[in-house]
This record gives structure tokens, C-alpha cells and sequence, in this order.
């Protein structure tokens, strides 16, 4: 039974956790904020981008001119994994649900004899999946000190894909980010950047549409186009992830808030209890020494 | 003179959406030349190369901003620029422009023979456009 000086205690320490998480529930809440309308201004360039990018590639078509990033080296052994997680904990499942994702692809394709490399953006992926593959990852991406994400951020981790695929180190490039739903839910989800998929291509498209001038000519200009659309589509892989992340971190400070405020209420009431009990037994002390005399 | 016929233009970076406006003419720094887009324009698409965009506003106002590389999305009703990075002239100055100066030479180092080329180039463009942009 702990004596009521270290209940006292106790629930001065409870408190004192309850301030900090109730502060850091509020900070997320802020940063969630920022971080979805860096996630909705970004919007509109992914999505021109995805537009453009589907029509040039109509234009030039299986033709021999199509850059290999869209056509893929023709073989299947080698996969690159990007797997992007947050650099801090203290938000929930939201770390270990991306890296289990990752973490049940990389089993998959060992299992068929793949080979497998993996670049880890963010240290907490880092942190997990280094236990189970430790030689499989290649590189790993710190942005740490970074305080927004930025286009460069994005830009560098494309070209540092890039280079890698130009020298031939991988056949399929596969990204692995957290979707972000809703502040209470995120979804871990793979997308396959290189050979990049065109998309579903509409066949009943007004022909109005298609009929372009290119300046250089198409193949160029997709020459171009394919390594930004990579680095935007990491660009916006990271943005989801940020709002994810402070997403998870708002819910799960606000469980913590929620759980300490319930300890502080039932620590309490066994104080009192406590100090009620004491009292008593001081009365009755003083009554019996009383009747005594 | 009859009020030129206006039309839409965007100006987009991967981070936001600088300007969506009613415009009568955008001159574009395109990769093969500099062209200026007016309404009816038949549908192009090209790559930009880093320079001014110099609009003018469908109420005679006129606005510049610096591109960064990027392409052009140009049809009949409205025209969309996708730059790599911009910032209107104002918003520039020399130490900004010099870093993206320095970090492009960082990269010259060590990079094989045709990259070289383009990667000088790009410090030419960038310069041309320091040039352009900020008096001396």
C-alpha cells in the first residue's frame, strides 16, 4: 500500500505528463493545419502534371522513342523500396504501420527471389526495418533538420533515384508513403514510380485534345517531364506523410491526455480515501486513550 | 484598337499556385526561343528554361516572375505553366539567385561529359536571367 506522500507524488508526476501531452496534442493540431494546406496547394501541380504527363505519353505511345523510366528495363529482379516514415515517434501506430507494410513486401519478393534494396526516408523506418534488413537498405534520406518539406527535399531523393536506375542498380522502383484519410485514419500505401504507369488510358478521349504541337519534339519533352513527375510524385508521398504524421501524433496525445486525466482521477480517490482513513484511525486514538484515563 | 481578346493563364510551382488570372499575353522563356501566348493560341506544349515570365493582366496591369526551368501546357482557351520553382521579380534578389548559381556549380563537378553541357548552360540561363532581373 503506498503511503500517501507517494500518492502525492504520484499524482504531481501524472499531472505533469498530462501538461506536456495536452501541449504536444496542440502543437499537432497546428502543424496538422500547416501541413494539409502545404498538402492542398501542392494539389494542383501534381495533378496538371499527371494530366500532361498522360496525354505526351499518348502522343508518342509504345513508340521506340518512349524514355526506358516509362518503359522499365523489360525485367523484373531488382526492387528499389522507398519507404517513407516520419523522423519523430509519439504518434501512434503510424511508424510501425508503414514499416510493417514495407516490411510484408520486401518478405513477399524475397520469397520469389527478388532482390531487394531499400532507400529509408525518415528516421523511425530506419530504426525498424534496419533489425530484419540491415543489408538490404542502400541508403537512407535524414530530414531531420529540415522544418518544411520543400520541392529541393523531394528533388534530391528523385535524382538520387535516377542516377541509381541509370546505372542500372534496379529494374522497378516502388514507393511506400501513408496516405493521408482523415486525422484519424492513415493508410499505408505502395505506388509504383518507375517503369511509370501511364495511368489508365481512356480510350474514348476527344481526339480534340490530343492534337499538340511539341516544342522540342514529344519524346523530348518526356524525356523531361518523366524524372519531375517522379520527384513531384515523392514530393507529395512526403507531404501526405507529414499530415499523416501529425495526425497520428493529435490522436494519440489526446488518448494519452485522455488516459492520464482517468489515473489522476483514480489516484485521487485512493488519496482521499487514504487521508479519510488516517483521520479516522488518529480519532479513534485519541477516544481510546481518552476512555482510558 | 479593339481590347485584345483575354484568357486564361496559371501559373503553378510544386508548392503552390503563384497566379490563376484573366490575361491577354504571356511571354514565355520556351526552351527553343522566347514566344508570347495570346488567346487562341493553338495548343503547344513545351519546355521552359529558366528566365522571366512577363503577364499582362486582362485589366492592362502588368506583372513579371522567374522561372526556374519547367514546361508550358498551351491550348486555344487557357494556358498553364508548370515551373519548377517561381517567384515574382519582386519577391528575388541577388543571394537567392546566387545560391541556385552556387549549388548548380557543386553539381558541375564530377558530372559526365552531356550533363556538363546542359548543367552549363543552365548556369548561362541563370545568370542571363540575374541580369535581366535585378539591377546592377
Amino acid at each position: 500500500m503506498p503511503s500517501l506522500k507517494d500518492l502525492k507524488n504520484r499524482i504531481a508526476s501524472v499531472k505533469a505528463t498530462q501538461k506536456i501531452t495536452k501541449a504536444m496534442k496542440m502543437v499537432a493540431a497546428a502543424k496538422l493545419r500547416r501541413a494539409q494546406e502545404a498538402a492542398e496547394a501542392a494539389r494542383p501541380y501534381s495533378q496538371r502534371m499527371a494530366a500532361v504527363l498522360d496525354n505526351i505519353a499518348q502522343a508518342v505511345g509504345a513508340d521506340d522513342a518512349a524514355p526506358r523510366l516509362m518503359t522499365g528495363t523489360g525485367r523484373d529482379d531488382t526492387h528499389l523500396l522507398i519507404v517513407c516514415t516520419a523522423e519523430r515517434g509519439l504518434c501512434g501506430g503510424f511508424n510501425s504501420q508503414i514499416a510493417r507494410f514495407a516490411r510484408d513486401h520486401v518478405r513477399k519478393l524475397l520469397a520469389q527471389g527478388k532482390t531487394v534494396k531499400i532507400i529509408c526516408v525518415g528516421k523511425k523506418g530506419f530504426d525498424i526495418l534496419r533489425r530484419e534488413f540491415a543489408s538490404l537498405i542502400i541508403d537512407r534520406v535524414d530530414l531531420r533538420e529540415v522544418r518544411k518539406i520543400g520541392f529541393e527535399n523531394a528533388d534530391r531523393i528523385g535524382h538520387k533515384v535516377i542516377e541509381l536506375f541509370e546505372r542500372g542498380e534496379f529494374d522497378v522502383c516502388t514507393l511506400f508513403y501513408s496516405e493521408f484519410k482523415s486525422v484519424i485514419s492513415q493508410v499505408p500505401t505502395s505506388q509504383q514510380l518507375i517503369p511509370a504507369s501511364a495511368g489508365p488510358v481512356a480510350a474514348e478521349r476527344d481526339s480534340a485534345s490530343a492534337i499538340y504541337e511539341y516544342e522540342p519534339d514529344a519524346a523530348a519533352i518526356l524525356t523531361d517531364l518523366i524524372p519531375r513527375n517522379i520527384s513531384v510524385q515523392i514530393f507529395r508521398a512526403l507531404l501526405e506523410n507529414v499530415a499523416g504524421e501529425m495526425g497520428a501524433k493529435m490522436s494519440a496525445m489526446d488518448n494519452a491526455t485522455r488516459n492520464a486525466g482517468e489515473m489522476i482521477n483514480k489516484l485521487t480517490l485512493n488519496y482521499n480515501r487514504q487521508r479519510q482513513a488516517q483521520i479516522t484511525k488518529e480519532l479513534i486514538e485519541i477516544i481510546s486513550g481518552a476512555e482510558a484515563l | 484598337m479593339v481590347m485584345a481578346d483575354s484568357f486564361n493563364f496559371e501559373l503553378v510551382s510544386p508548392e503552390r499556385l503563384l497566379l490563376s488570372a484573366q490575361v491577354t499575353e504571356v511571354v514565355i522563356p520556351a526552351t527553343e526561343g522566347e514566344m508570347t501566348v495570346m488567346a487562341n493560341h493553338a495548343p503547344t506544349m513545351t519546355t521552359v528554361k529558366p528566365g522571366v515570365v512577363t503577364v499582362k493582366m486582362a485589366d492592362g496591369k502588368s506583372e513579371r516572375f522567374a522561372v526556374f526551368g519547367g514546361f508550358a501546357d498551351i491550348l486555344p482557351a487557357g494556358c498553364t505553366l508548370l515551373a519548377e520553382s517561381a517567384v515574382h521579380v519582386d519577391e528575388l534578389d541577388s543571394t537567392v539567385l546566387e545560391n541556385r548559381i552556387a549549388a548548380v556549380r557543386a553539381e558541375l563537378e564530377g558530372a559526365g561529359d552531356e550533363k556538363k553541357t546542359r548543367l552549363e548552360q543552365f548556369i548561362a540561363e541563370l545568370t542571363k536571367l540575374g541580369e535581366v532581373v535585378i539591377p546592377a
